[in-house]
């Protein structure tokens, strides 16, 4: 049992227990924090796994990002410190089941599998190996899916703020008897 | 590392798929649901790093891989965040029981 | 034999009129539609009076017998080689004789109309259905096969029906008008049935045929026809009396002459034209048409002997006691019916045997003529009365004088005084059943008696009894009116001596009837007494009549309620066939049939209700439905497919 043995457990122990938390909390605040550390110990997996950027990727963009945009959306929607309703029995049976099935399944398939190497050797994953595959158009390079994902995320960001918009309120006319004019309030955009 | 079989590795990140669609069936805040589907997009992750260091550790595809998913998952998550405010605008709740109206 | 080709002109001619007048008669101006009905009908008229002299004078006759010809005939519906429906003209004496008695009617009727119905909106319409008669009359008696014949006879039933409709705004006549047609469409049930049974064992469906193959001892269909059974009586009987009830109704025949009064409610021309001379005669024709084989078979003349006698009978005691013109003029054509129809039952088959064959048509033909002209004759005065009622009537022989000398002509041709028509043709029936039954003689002759009795009853009525009476608002008798009637009374004075059996025999053989003047002595001395006693009650106003009635009590009120058969028959209908039948028959198809469907239908919606709960629009419902299936369909692939 060596120190890197301990550690592999004891980070996937603790991911696996944050993730069981994240999804039975009943404070939607503590819910996000439990994903919050959840995504921490996977990044510690990932240094484990000596995948350094990944690791800081992780850790910048989902624990930084996500989580962040998690709980700004929690603060708009609604009170933060009321308790989430509890799902039905039945419901909460019936999921048990269909997880643990699934879960069988799979690993009894998985453990079966001789996943044999094909070649060995330590991975090599420095920062500007990255890079340079990242920008390179050869034959290993990914230069494609990187435009394309930057597209992406500009349709991403404009879709957001397209969905997200309110549109200025709209005066029904016949309507100024009243004394103020009803103001329609319209979420969808009118293109 | 090279004491750990992957198959261990592959336990915990099945298990954290699992967990996060227990998750995904049984939360009714679509926030929370939300927070399943990340639980599921990392165990994905987890599962293409490890593929790629024990059996292919020539390459990095699955490394890359995992990159662009977390780029996505990023964009997905804020898209996602969009409509649930969308939403929450015209039904005044985030339960997904209040989202209904594709019924018969 | 070959140069009748023109005789397909015959009934063509008034189809033609019927699809023209019918489709563009409202553009007409005036009376166009019935000027052009009317050039129609005289052309048709001049057709059939040239087919008939051609036929009877010129080349009818092959070795002295009076031949069955068949100009036209073309194979319509083929059920079988050997079995079809054909559509052709059969001439022979008895259609001949018919052709001329249909046109010529029906043209005086054209004539009268013109005047009658002026004015009326309607006028066009009127003179299509006219039309659409006469081409269906004609095509019946022209038939040469007895599904054609079926089929023209619906086809006058519907004339009929949309005649006696023709005021559909009064409900009466709505009424009149359905119970006609369904009276005589359930006897066409028993006509459809003779048919079939007659072509089944026949196996062909032409008149000919049939009556060659089952008037022949010998042949095999013959021997089948009459020896196959059903309960007691022989195929053949059935046959002839399921036809014979079908003649029954269409000619108003004891039971199924319920509709006959009712349909008074027509135009009184129609009356004229259908009820009294040609439709009604209809069941007449076929059983002599099909005679020969009637003659074959005793048990269906006896048939058509009792039920013409006693329509004759009961007729005769109902017109006694009704108040209404019309509705006399309808129970006594009823009664001549009934003459015409024992005629026929007591006639034998050949020469001097088949006298009773040659009176009913001798009379068939004379009682056209008289008994159009005395209804167009109470047209007139209904048209110049404005009712239809006698106690409006009275004194018009001062104002009417044509019409009251017609209808006088007229009603002495019906109570048989000589030497109006009516004398020869009701002696020679009445010969004809001394030979043969002395029974129907008696009853025969008891109501000759009776027919003077009440048509001269309406005869003194109507045009004597009120000395003073005075008519201020009486409508105008057109000139083409009193053509008509004068037309008319000239026929019904010498058609009586037209030496019929010379012409028309039962077996095509001319024969002379001799003069019995002895026999003739005691009718005409009831017909006379008939009208003595009608003088004596109606000539001048006098409650004379009404102590009569009065003194009969019941009786009276029995005959003049008809003898309560209309009751009876709705008694049957709707205590019996509404409520055995009806109503069942309708609560299955609600509940049984109905409920069948609807309750497909429910189970669809509850089945439905079951399953529509997989849409139920929860985001987790499906996912797990989803993984279901994604994990079954791993497990199949995994460990099911090899």
């Amino acid at each position: 049992m060596s120190a890197s043995s301990i550690f592999f457990y004891f980070v996937s122990a603790f991911i696996l227990a944050m993730g069981l938390l994240a999804v039975t909390s009943k404070k939607i605040f503590r819910s996000a924090i439990w994903l919050l550390f959840c995504l921490v110990g996977i990044a510690g997996l990932f240094f484990w796994m000596q995948l350094q950027f990944l690791a800081a990727v992780q850790i910048v963009v989902y624990a930084g990002g996500i989580v962040v945009l998690i709980i700004f959306s929690i603060f708009l929607t609604q009170k933060a410190g009321t308790d989430l309703p509890k799902p039905a029995t039945r419901r909460i049976i019936f999921s048990i089941l269909a997880t643990l099935l699934g879960f069988a399944l799979t690993y009894t398939i998985i453990a079966r599998h001789p996943f044999s190497a094909r070649d060995t050797g330590p991975l090599n994953a420095r920062v500007n190996e990255i890079g340079s595959q990242m920008l390179g158009t050869g034959r290993d390079g990914y230069a494609l899916p990187f435009e394309v994902v930057s597209i992406l995320l500009l349709a991403a960001m404009i879709g957001c703020i397209v969905i997200a918009m309110k549109t200025p309120a709209i005066n029904l006319p016949g309507r100024e008897k009243k004394g103020e004019p009803e103001k329609l309030e319209t979420n969808s955009m009118t293109v | 590392m090279s004491q750990i079989p992957i198959s261990h590795i592959l336990f915990v990140s099945t298990a954290l798929f699992f967990i996060g669609m227990y998750g995904f069936f049984t939360r009714r805040n679509m926030i929370t649901m939300l927070m399943s589907v990340e639980l599921i997009l990392n165990s994905v992750n987890i599962n293409f790093v490890a593929f790629n260091k024990y059996l292919f550790p020539q390459k990095m595809e699955g490394l890359f891989f995992a990159l662009f998913i977390i780029t996505i998952a990023a964009a997905e998550a804020a898209v996602a965040i969009a409509i649930i405010i969308n939403l929450y605008r015209s039904h005044r709740s985030v339960d997904i029981e209040d989202a209904d109206e594709m019924k018969y | 034999m070959n140069n009748y080709e023109y005789s397909i002109y015959i009934p063509l001619l008034p189809l033609l009129s019927f699809l023209i007048i019918g489709l563009f008669g409202k553009k007409f101006p005036g009376r166009l539609a019935g000027i052009l009905g009317t050039l129609v009908l005289l052309a048709v008229t001049l057709f059939s009076m040239y087919v008939a002299y051609e036929y009877f004078f010129v080349n009818g006759k092959q070795g002295g017998i009076y031949q069955h010809l068949v100009p036209y005939k073309f194979n319509w519906l083929a059920f079988s080689p050997g079995l079809s429906i054909d559509m052709g003209i059969t001439l022979d004496a008895i259609s001949a004789m018919m052709l001329v008695v249909v046109s010529l009617v029906s043209l005086m009727v054209h004539v009268f109309s013109l005047d009658y119905m002026k004015g009326e909106p309607r006028f066009s319409v009127y003179y299509s259905f006219l039309s659409l008669f006469t081409f269906s009359m004609l095509g019946l008696v022209v038939a040469s096969n007895i599904f054609q014949i079926y089929i023209f006879w619906e086809l006058v039933g519907i004339s009929s029906y949309l005649l006696i409709g023709f005021y559909y705004e009064k409900p009466s006549a709505v009424a009149a008008a359905k119970k006609a047609f369904i009276v005589t469409r359930f006897a066409d049930l028993g006509f459809l049935i003779g048919i079939l049974m007659l072509a089944f064992y026949a196996g062909s469906l032409d008149f000919e045929t049939i009556m060659k193959v089952l008037r022949d001892g010998s042949s095999p269909q013959s021997i089948a026809i009459t020896s196959a059974s059903f309960l007691g009586f022989s195929a053949l009987t059935w046959a002839l009396v399921l036809v014979f009830a079908g003649g029954a109704g269409k000619s108003a025949m004891f039971p199924l002459h319920i509709w006959l009064p009712d349909a008074m409610e027509g135009p009184t021309p129609v009356s004229a034209l259908i009820h009294a001379a040609t439709m009604v005669v209809a069941g007449v024709y076929l059983v002599a048409r099909l005679f020969p084989l009637f003659s074959f078979n005793n048990a269906a003349l006896e048939v058509v002997t009792f039920i013409g006698t006693l329509s004759a009978l009961l007729a005769a005691f109902i017109a006694c006691t009704q108040t209404d013109i019309k509705r006399v003029l309808a129970y006594s054509t009823m009664s001549q019916i009934g003459y015409m129809m024992f005629a026929l039952g007591v006639s034998g088959y050949g020469g001097e045997h088949g006298l009773g064959y040659t009176a009913s048509l001798f009379h068939l033909f004379t009682h056209a003529f008289f008994k159009s002209l005395l209804f167009l004759c109470a047209g007139a005065v209904i048209h110049f009365v404005h009712s239809n009622d006698m106690k409006d009537m009275g004194r018009l022989a001062k104002w009417m004088p044509l019409t009251h000398l017609c209808f006088l002509i007229a009603c002495l041709s019906i109570a048989g005084v000589p030497p109006f028509s009516g004398f020869f043709s009701k002696e020679e029936i009445l010969s004809a059943a001394y030979e043969h039954h002395k029974f129907v003689y008696v009853v025969g002759v008891l109501t000759a008696g009776l027919t003077s009795f009440y048509m001269f009853r309406l005869y003194f009525s109507v045009f004597w009894n009120k000395p003073d009476k005075v008519y201020d608002h009486h409508a105008h008798t057109g000139w083409m009116m009193k053509f008509a009637l004068v037309f008319l009374a000239g026929f019904t004075g010498v058609s009586g001596f037209v030496p019929f059996s010379t012409f028309i025999s039962s077996d095509g053989v001319p024969f002379a009837t001799a003069n019995k003047w002895m026999q003739s002595l005691l009718p005409v001395a009831l017909a006379i007494t008939g009208i003595a006693t009608a003088y004596f009650l109606y000539f001048r106003e006098s409650s004379t009549p009404e102590k009569i009635a009065q003194s009969f009590g019941g009786i009276y009120r029995t005959i003049y309620r008809k003898f309560y058969i209309d009751e009876l028959y709705l008694f049957v209908t709707r205590k019996i066939i509404f409520n055995g039948f009806g109503r069942p028959a309708a609560w299955i198809d609600k509940h049984v049939v109905d409920g069948a469907m609807n309750g497909v239908a429910k189970l669809t919606a509850r089945f439905s209700n079951l399953i529509k709960g997989f849409q139920s629009g929860q985001l987790q419902t499906y996912v797990m439905y989803f993984f279901a299936g994604v994990a079954g369909l791993t497990l199949l692939i995994i460990y099911l497919w090899k």
